[in-house]
């Protein structure tokens, strides 16, 4: 029993790290519509933001973070200026998916021409941990930190879309983005906020993943990315709790699967749990199913 | 109308992929001014050796490729700086593959277009697989610094530096049957079962272990696509009472692992294989959680010899990082085909495959007694395998210690 | 004198025209190519090239099917290249020593062709049902799971008999192992060449072209550009998408087949059959037009000479290509773009137009004479 626990301790940690990447996933596409495959790469640079000048100008972890949500903001906003925006009323959304793709490697070997491939490990930003049931279970702090920040961020994002005149304009935009124009709702600045947001929560994401496992290289972002986008589109794309759920459901099932199931199979074990969930619910755990009409 | 803009756009299209063939078979032509980086100086024509390079410079497992790409450009511009090759200097010059087959051949008809007579490489094993049987086909001369697949060296074309990868699972089993104080402890092994290297060793590990009477108690695998979370691995070792975890894997995989176990508070002994050795110089790793690791390695670049003294501050003067074992395997490789070169009078107006002959012979000849991947001598048989004995090293203090 | 009286006078359709000039592009390309190997101009990195650019414009053409005629989003289709790649690769390994190289590969290119077809058919019944993204997720998680799974079996038969396991074993005796868990399959023949590969696209490309023009194809279409409607109006919109989906996938079986047999190793790693790879094949997919079964041709053998030409850049290659792809869909994508080459485009349109009518109107006067 103690035994399952720690398994289930373990599987929450991971899928808190999940979720808070699937945050940012969510939100970008169900605002602008766009799978973001670029969502992990700018966590990576992130990650080296703060690796650079926590590690290597010594500043303070906090100071640092701060640093690199600034820095990872302005990526997201010039990145969309320049390589989703033009592509917005393309006659195909598949468009700006590829420039996302083509963004993606273009921060990978950024990275790597600045950064060089080597491994850096990062120190944890946290470092405590809580002993339960005579050490026999252990909950690492950061685990601790990850869902918490989660939850504030859900907890703001809400706040902020439901009390705030542009949290209001960007589901206007996510409902229909023509009748939103009509409104009087400048569409492309909406747009622009939500990447925004979104690279800011990037930056807090490449903390907590750098923090939870702590080497960087300039690949780190690639699959945590992935695995958080399936996350994504199991609690529903579009929908920021369902975001946190299917964060949390896979790491768990990741976990699981690996101790009761197989190690090596593990990662078709969640893809095979992914497909089964969508044939039951086709639009993910809180997904909103659209009518089609003629 | 849209049709004409279509027709257009295609032929245009067209003409582009005709300009970018022809752009191509164009720089086939004049190879002469080519080189790699910007240290080598060279004379044209065919009073030069042309060695050629191949590895992953990009891609996740770039670090591997970048290691072996700087440390020939080391071995390369001491021999130039020295006279060369009987004589003759060297021309260099190195192609990426992104760790990928396909890719891999791709780039070794680029060199052989430029006119390679010799190739260091490739880096990793199935890429060398692959441009193997084209090496073969063409009869062209082959050391890999560390392709350690069984089939890497299947031709006797081809030859390595490192050690193949049963041989470095089984050396493994019997180092730990041959010391008292680890031949009664439980084994756990967690190794990478998507890589060829791991999964190589880990099989070649468990048939032995099995034969000397090892107690393996918990075996484990993970993905490169999960390669972050060993969680469960440790878990499950530390459940099983295991004592001992032999990891066959790289160092930046292993370095999650050691931080991990220690975030658990389990601290068992941690035993790897080459691949470990570079663990002490991933940026800002906390040493200390590497203490006692022990792994068999080739090469140290904390040994205090003067040939690895000077490699290693070379390197770093280059790189500005320490160099892993690759490097270290790519630069033996060259003064290999340096001494080879001169015991069998070798000089690059000779043709590639009467070069390969005459490398065929003299590898097996050879003797290399001053070298960084061996504390001995370095020799071959004709099956492309290297004779030299590997070190068992201990991690104390931060630095490595020979054991024994 | 209009470009439709041209084809008049040659009696074929618009359609058949169009065509016609995909084969005439691949078949001049393919005269080119042996051309200039036999006049001694091409190097070997180029010749290296054929090949793999062959085969991923034909798992282009296939991935067009999908998601250009069907109008459904696959991340998987490097799943259904696997399968391909590792039942053809089983059996042109086993039959090695015993069949003519001829024949072996035929019968290879079948079995591939037949799994990748049986593998999208049971696939495709789950898959179909679901919509858009949520149907692009679920392919790719197909396509991880068949690489996944390839990647940790162990496949090998001896005198105790065939073994099949997730363990690696020993073989007794006389035996072969044939996959090697993460090792894979080595040792394939290596049998694909330019020639088989460009008949194969051909044939991929008559198939294809050929169903857009069919009834079926055009049902297809319908249920692409309105689902309700075409059912509304009696389509068995089931049996079309399982239709245009099982196709797909055997042809990308077929460029599987294809990859296999030009490198004598094959493991079923994410360099070459996992997701990020189906992502390529989209971009190829996109970059051609989307439902332009011609531009993916065009797009793929660009799109994978590009890195291969930008070798000369040493460290900065991947980037540039990276800015490069950018900066390409922008040009083709971005509406702004099309506009200013519509415009810079309609000058020299009316230009060449006005050159062609002179031409004609002088061949006509000539044969008018006659």
């Amino acid at each position: 029993m103690i035994n399952f626990l720690t398994y289930l301790i373990n599987g929450i940690s991971l899928g808190s790290i999940y979720a808070i990447i699937a945050l940012g996933y969510t939100m970008v596409y169900g605002i602008a519509k766009m799978l973001n495959f670029a969502h992990g790469d700018v966590i990576m640079i992130g990650g080296y933001l703060i690796y650079t000048f926590a590690t290597t100008y010594g500043m303070h972890p906090l100071l640092s973070i701060l640093i690199a949500i600034v820095g990872c903001t302005i990526l997201g906003i010039t990145t969309e200026k320049i390589a989703y925006k033009p592509l917005r009323n393309a006659s195909s959304n598949l468009a700006v998916l590829i420039t996302a793709i083509g963004v993606s490697y273009f921060l990978q070997n950024i990275a790597l021409l600045i950064f060089g491939a080597n491994t850096k490990s990062f120190s944890s930003v946290v470092s405590w941990k809580i002993q339960l049931l005579g050490g026999e279970v252990i909950i690492q702090g950061i685990t601790i930190v990850t869902i918490l920040t989660s939850l504030v961020i859900l907890l703001l994002l809400e706040l902020f879309i439901k009390f705030t005149k542009s949290g209001q304009a960007m589901l206007a935009v996510s409902e229909d983005k023509g009748a939103a124009t009509l409104m009087g709702i400048n569409v492309n600045r909406t747009i622009s906020l939500t990447f925004a947001i979104g690279s800011g929560l990037a930056a807090i994401a490449g903390a907590l993943l750098c923090s939870a496992y702590p080497t960087l290289t300039p690949y780190t972002g690639a699959m945590p990315g992935i695995k958080a986008f399936v996350a994504a589109v199991l609690g529903g794309i579009g929908s920021i709790p369902g975001a946190m759920i299917g964060g949390l459901l896979l790491g768990v099932v990741e976990i699981l699967s690996k101790r009761y199931i197989s190690t090596q199979l593990a990662d078709a074990i969640v893809f095979g749990i992914l497909i089964i969930i969508l044939l039951v619910k086709p639009t993910g755990l809180l997904g909103k199913n659209i009518q089609e009409k003629v | 109308m849209k049709k004409l803009s279509k027709v257009i756009s295609v032929l245009s299209a067209s003409a582009m992929v005709m300009s970018m063939l022809a752009g191509c078979s164009d720089a086939s032509g004049d190879v002469t001014s080519t080189e790699s980086g910007d240290a080598t100086v060279t004379e044209s024509g065919a009073s030069t050796f042309k060695i050629g390079g191949i590895g992953p410079t990009t891609g996740a497992a770039a670090i591997y490729g970048s290691d072996v790409r700087d440390a020939i450009q080391i071995a390369v511009d001491e021999i130039n700086e020295a006279g060369g090759i009987n004589g003759y200097q060297i021309e260099y010059k190195f192609e990426d593959d992104e760790h990928n087959a396909e890719k891999s051949v791709n780039a070794y008809n680029t060199l052989k277009d430029w006119g390679m007579q010799m190739l260091v490489g490739c880096v990793t094993s199935a890429p060398t697989i692959a441009v193997s049987e084209k090496t073969y086909e063409d009869n062209m001369f082959m050391l890999t610094p560390s392709g350690t697949a069984v089939n890497c060296v299947q031709y006797d074309n081809a030859f390595r530096v490192c050690f193949s990868d049963p041989n470095q699972g089984s050396a493994s089993a019997e180092y730990i049957a041959g010391n008292s104080s680890l031949k009664d402890s439980n084994i756990a092994i967690i190794y990478d079962s998507s890589t060829e290297y791991s999964a190589g060793i880990h099989d070649s590990f468990v048939s032995k272990a099995s034969e000397l009477g090892l107690n393996v108690v918990s075996d484990t695998a993970f993905t490169t696509d999960s390669a972050t979370d060993f969680t469960v691995q440790l878990q499950t070792a530390r459940d099983a009472d295991a004592d001992l975890i032999f990891l066959p894997i790289y160092y930046n995989e292993a370095s999650l692992i050691l931080t991990q176990a220690n975030t658990m508070g389990y601290a068992p002994t941690f035993f790897g294989c080459d691949g470990m050795d570079g663990i002490l110089e991933v940026e800002n790793f906390d040493t200390s959680l590497a203490e006692g690791l022990m792994l068999l390695t080739p090469f140290s670049a904390t040994a205090t010899d003067d040939l690895t003294v000077s490699f290693v501050s070379k390197f770093e003067e280059m790189t500005g990082h320490v160099p892993n074992q690759f490097g270290a395997d790519a630069y033996d490789a060259v003064y290999a085909i340096k001494a080879v070169c001169e015991a069998q009078n070798i000089t690059p107006d000779m043709s590639v495959s009467d070069i390969c002959e005459a490398m065929k012979t003299g590898m097996v000849e050879v003797e290399l007694d001053n070298v960084l991947t061996s504390p001995t001598t370095l020799s071959w048989d004709a099956s492309g395998e290297p004779n030299k004995d590997p070190r068992a090293v201990v991690i104390t203090n931060g630095v490595y210690e020979l054991c024994e | 004198m209009k470009v439709s009286n041209f084809s008049k006078l040659l009696k074929i359709s618009k359609t058949q025209k169009r065509n016609l000039i995909t084969y005439a592009i691949v078949i001049a390309f393919y005269l080119i190519i042996q051309i200039m190997d036999k006049t001694g101009h091409l190097s070997s990195h180029m010749k290296g090239l054929l090949v793999p650019m062959t085969y991923y414009s034909i798992v282009a053409v296939a991935l067009n099917l999908c998601v250009g005629i069907l109008g459904e989003l696959s991340l998987g289709h490097a799943g259904f290249m696997c399968i391909g790649a590792f039942s053809s690769s089983l059996f042109s390994l086993y039959f090695k020593e015993s069949m003519p190289a001829g024949i072996r590969f035929f019968i290879a290119l079948l079995i591939g062709t037949a799994m990748a077809a049986l593998l999208g058919f049971l696939i495709g019944i789950p898959v179909l049902r679901l919509k858009g993204d949520y149907l692009a997720i679920v392919t790719l998680a197909f396509g991880e799971i068949i690489k996944n799974i390839l990647a940790a079996v162990y496949f090998g038969y001896d005198e105790t008999g065939i073994h099949l396991s997730f363990k690696s074993f020993q073989i007794q005796g006389e035996g072969k192992m044939l996959i090697n868990g993460a090792m894979g399959i080595q040792g394939t023949p290596n049998n694909s060449n330019f020639t088989i590969a460009i008949v194969i696209l051909l044939l991929a490309l008559f198939i294809i072209q050929n169903l857009v023009n069919s009834r079926d194809g055009r049902a297809i279409m319908s249920i692409r550009d309105n689902r309700i409607a075409a059912e509304s109006i009696g389509i068995n919109i089931t049996k079309y998408k399982m239709l245009a989906f099982t196709i797909s996938a055997a042809i990308a079986g077929t460029s599987g087949v294809l990859f296999a047999h030009n490198t004598s190793t094959l493991t079923a790693s994410s360099t070459y059959f996992g997701y990020n790879v189906s992502i390529m094949i989209l971009v190829y997919v996109v970059l051609g037009g989307i439902g332009n079964i011609r531009g993916s041709v065009i797009a793929a053998s660009i799109l994978y000479i590009l890195p291969e030409m930008l070798r000369g850049l040493n460290s900065y290659r991947m980037l540039i290509y990276s800015i490069l792809l950018i900066i390409i869909m922008l040009v083709n994508w971005a509406p702004k773009a099309i506009e200013l080459r519509n415009k810079y485009f309609t000058i020299l349109k009316t230009k060449a137009l006005e050159l062609r009518d002179k031409c004609f109107s002088k061949i006509k006067r000539r044969f008018a004479k006659r």
